[in-house]
């Protein structure tokens, strides 16, 4: 498991999973992105968003970020693995209302940077996604479903 | 049965740690009780009126005596002696200490049991037939594929935080003992040019808005369930309501989109999913069906019994069904004594029934929908003996599918959401009607109570139902007739204006009195009510 770096970028506290160096373009709304600022690098999915609207654009983006308004919110879960599923490279930012109980799920769902609106403990965070090391489905991370542990 | 290899065994280990530091940490106060709020649900343990309730799962219904045993451990130990069995095919005890739930869980995990996905929005217990491998009407024995979508929805990282909960129940016969349709996905099992493979229901439930779910594909085969019904819960998970409670349920999706609309959706994204490879291969369900296989029957064990004692004939006709061994029969413990509460039991009868799974019935027991228990694989021969101990527990009540075979959920007396008492009313009903050969007389009548619309008693399936509301501050009764769990599902009409606590007894009478009028030779009440409708009944009711 990598361990991620803790820094603060524009005064939000950040979690990355990732070696490349933090997109500092400001993310522009899916309806801006569309209808104005093609180029932009970086957009900002809401949780009612169409995340397949993006995916005639995913290899000139540099930065997704999904927004989760609430933990119970769950459609960034699915957001998250449809641009994954499509290819998209980049980094995939969860940003909200992100606990340290839900962030294991969203590392599977292809999350790798996090923009908790709360500081997670980083304490919490090492036990939380070091410790589960089977997992029962194939998703958008390297795990190995159990499955396929057992049969190959 | 199911038996955890090590890498079951490590997850539900794992899920123990975490849960043991999820409650650390509301302990402390690092996390406010909004923040463990989901985190304790998806453990199965509410906050009830007076205490912790903790639910624990019993996957598709089925135990060994050893899980049998250690629920009757944790009664006598963790709570009041006692534990609730439900329709989700669960078990839960209303009186735990917050304290205590990590360590509950601790022992559970050494059986091979746990809590995971018992409540929150997540995808729940998988529900089945409680008669699945010893009925002579089923397609295969639907356990195994239960087993496997249990798998996959344990911990699914994409669909923990759903609208709303998900509940799914997979059966494998045409008679429908597990109320298929009224599920959120009801899977019917069915044989295609020798294959066995799904027939899919998506969008039934029951609650403030009761919908019986239509069929959205004919056959999935097994090679592809897992993408298909990722398929099913994707289009959920990102179009299903969120901005009401009360709409966010699939069947409300279902019903605003259409059924073609929501398949056209599941199609096309199934499409995309199945490319991802995440269907198990054919040897994991081949796996899982080895555990499953029946127990060593005995070719030679005789059909024949003794008829002599009358009290145990009427519940060898009444508790006891077909089964599709020769010489064996299928058991049905009624957890409905008269004047008790339904799907109660004390750690000591627990352990009865343990025992006579463990001697007579191959080792296993199934808890039913109906909120009583099954051994499901009993010789005929041993039925005196099994009888006879049913008896000195206070087990042996023959009332199997008739008027106080009552299925009711726990009300004002234990949960928060209520807004009138169920178990009074349940228990004043089976007084009522406490007379055998009375029952016996009105033959297969299914009456379930709600303590509010949620409808965790299932009023809306009862061919008699009673719905609990609360009226300017008091409990009012109001009274259905005609719905159905089974294959012929259909949902209960209301009858007219409601009643107190007494007077809903008082129209239930009235309501049998007019059935035994009026029916014809053979007629159980809900055919005679779908015969001649609702009106000579109301008439009885309101005079």
């Amino acid at each position: 498991m990598v361990d991620a770096d803790q820094t603060d970028i524009g005064g939000e506290p950040q979690l990355r999973f990732r070696d490349d160096q933090p997109h500092d373009e400001p993310a522009v709304t899916l309806d801006a992105f569309l209808v104005e600022q093609s180029n932009a690098t970086a957009v900002r999915l809401e949780a009612g968003d169409d995340a397949r609207a993006l995916l005639p654009y995913l290899d000139r983006l540099a930065l997704i970020e999904v927004s989760f308004p609430t933990y119970r919110d769950g459609r960034g879960y699915s957001a998250g693995r449809i641009l994954r599923e499509a290819g998209y490279k980049g980094e995939l930012r969860a940003a909200g209302d992100v606990l340290v109980d839900q962030l294991p799920h969203m590392r599977r769902c292809g999350f790798d940077s996090f923009a908790p609106e709360a500081e997670i403990d980083a304490a919490t965070l090492r036990r939380s996604l070091s410790r589960y090391d089977q997992v029962y489905q194939k998703a958008a991370d390297a795990a190995v479903p159990v499955w396929k542990r057992r049969h190959g | 049965m199911y038996r955890y290899d090590e890498y079951d065994q490590g997850i539900v280990d794992a899920r123990v740690d975490e849960f043991r530091d999820q409650v650390a940490r509301r302990l402390s106060g690092q996390l406010t009780e909004d923040q463990f709020k989901p985190l304790r649900l998806m453990n199965g343990l509410y906050l009830q009126l007076h205490a912790y309730m903790l639910r624990v799962a019993v996957p598709y219904g089925t135990l060994d005596s050893r899980q049998m045993r250690m629920l009757g451990h944790i009664a006598r130990t963790y709570d009041r002696g006692y534990g609730h069995f439900t329709t989700r095919q669960n078990i839960q005890y209303n009186w735990i200490k917050l304290s205590d739930a990590p360590e509950i869980l601790a022992e559970l995990a050494t059986v091979e049991m746990h809590a995971i996905q018992t409540s929150g929005n997540c995808i729940r217990n998988i529900s089945s037939d409680q008669f699945a491998g010893a009925a002579a009407d089923e397609v295969t024995d639907p356990r195994p594929w239960a087993e496997l979508i249990r798998q996959w929805s344990t911990f699914h990282p994409e669909f923990s935080y759903l609208p709303r909960k998900f509940k799914i129940a997979v059966i494998a016969a045409d008679e429908d003992r597990a109320a298929m349709r009224l599920h959120d996905i009801g899977i019917q099992l069915v044989s295609q040019d020798g294959q066995v493979g799904a027939r899919i229901f998506v969008g039934g439930g029951m609650g403030r808005t009761p919908m019986i779910a239509p069929e959205i594909r004919n056959y999935v085969p097994a090679d592809d369930l897992m993408s298909y019904l990722e398929a099913c819960l994707r289009v959920y998970n990102r179009y299903g309501r969120r901005d009401n409670i009360y709409k966010a349920r699939i069947k409300i999706l279902v019903h605003e989109i259409g059924a073609d609309e929501y398949r056209r959706q599941v199609e096309e994204e199934f499409a995309l999913v199945k490319q991802l490879g995440i269907d198990p291969p054919a040897a994991e369900l081949e796996r899982i069906s080895a555990m499953f296989a029946p127990p060593p029957f005995d070719a030679n064990a005789s059909a024949e019994v003794d008829r002599g004692d009358p009290d145990f004939a009427v519940w060898l006709d009444q508790n006891t069904r077909a089964h599709k061994q020769p010489g064996y029969a299928i058991v049905t413990i009624s957890l409905k004594p008269v004047g008790g509460i339904p799907g109660d039991a004390s750690a000591d009868q627990i352990d009865v029934m343990a025992d006579l799974a463990q001697r007579y019935s191959a080792d296993e027991l199934r808890v039913t929908h109906a909120q009583n228990i099954v051994l499901p694989h009993v010789r005929i021969a041993d039925l005196p003996k099994v009888w006879q101990a049913l008896t000195e527990a206070g087990l042996a009540e023959a009332n199997l599918d008739l008027i106080s075979d009552i299925i009711a959920c726990p009300g004002l007396d234990y949960c928060s959401l209520a807004n009138a008492r169920s178990i009074p009313v349940a228990q004043k009903i089976a007084t009522r009607f406490a007379s055998p050969e009375r029952q016996r007389d009105l033959g297969e009548l299914k009456l379930k109570i709600s303590g509010c619309i949620n409808a965790c008693g299932h009023h809306h399936a009862g061919h008699i139902g009673i719905l609990g509301v609360d009226r300017k501050g008091t409990e009012n009764y109001q009274l259905l007739l005609g719905g159905s769990g089974a294959e012929d599902v259909s949902l209960g009409k209301i009858t007219g204006p409601g009643f107190s606590e007494d007077g809903v007894v008082d129209a239930i009478e009235r309501v049998t009195d007019r059935y035994l009028a009026v029916r014809t030779e053979g007629e159980r009440f809900l055919d005679t009510y779908r015969r001649v409708g609702m009106e000579p009944f109301k008439e009885a009711i309101y005079g």
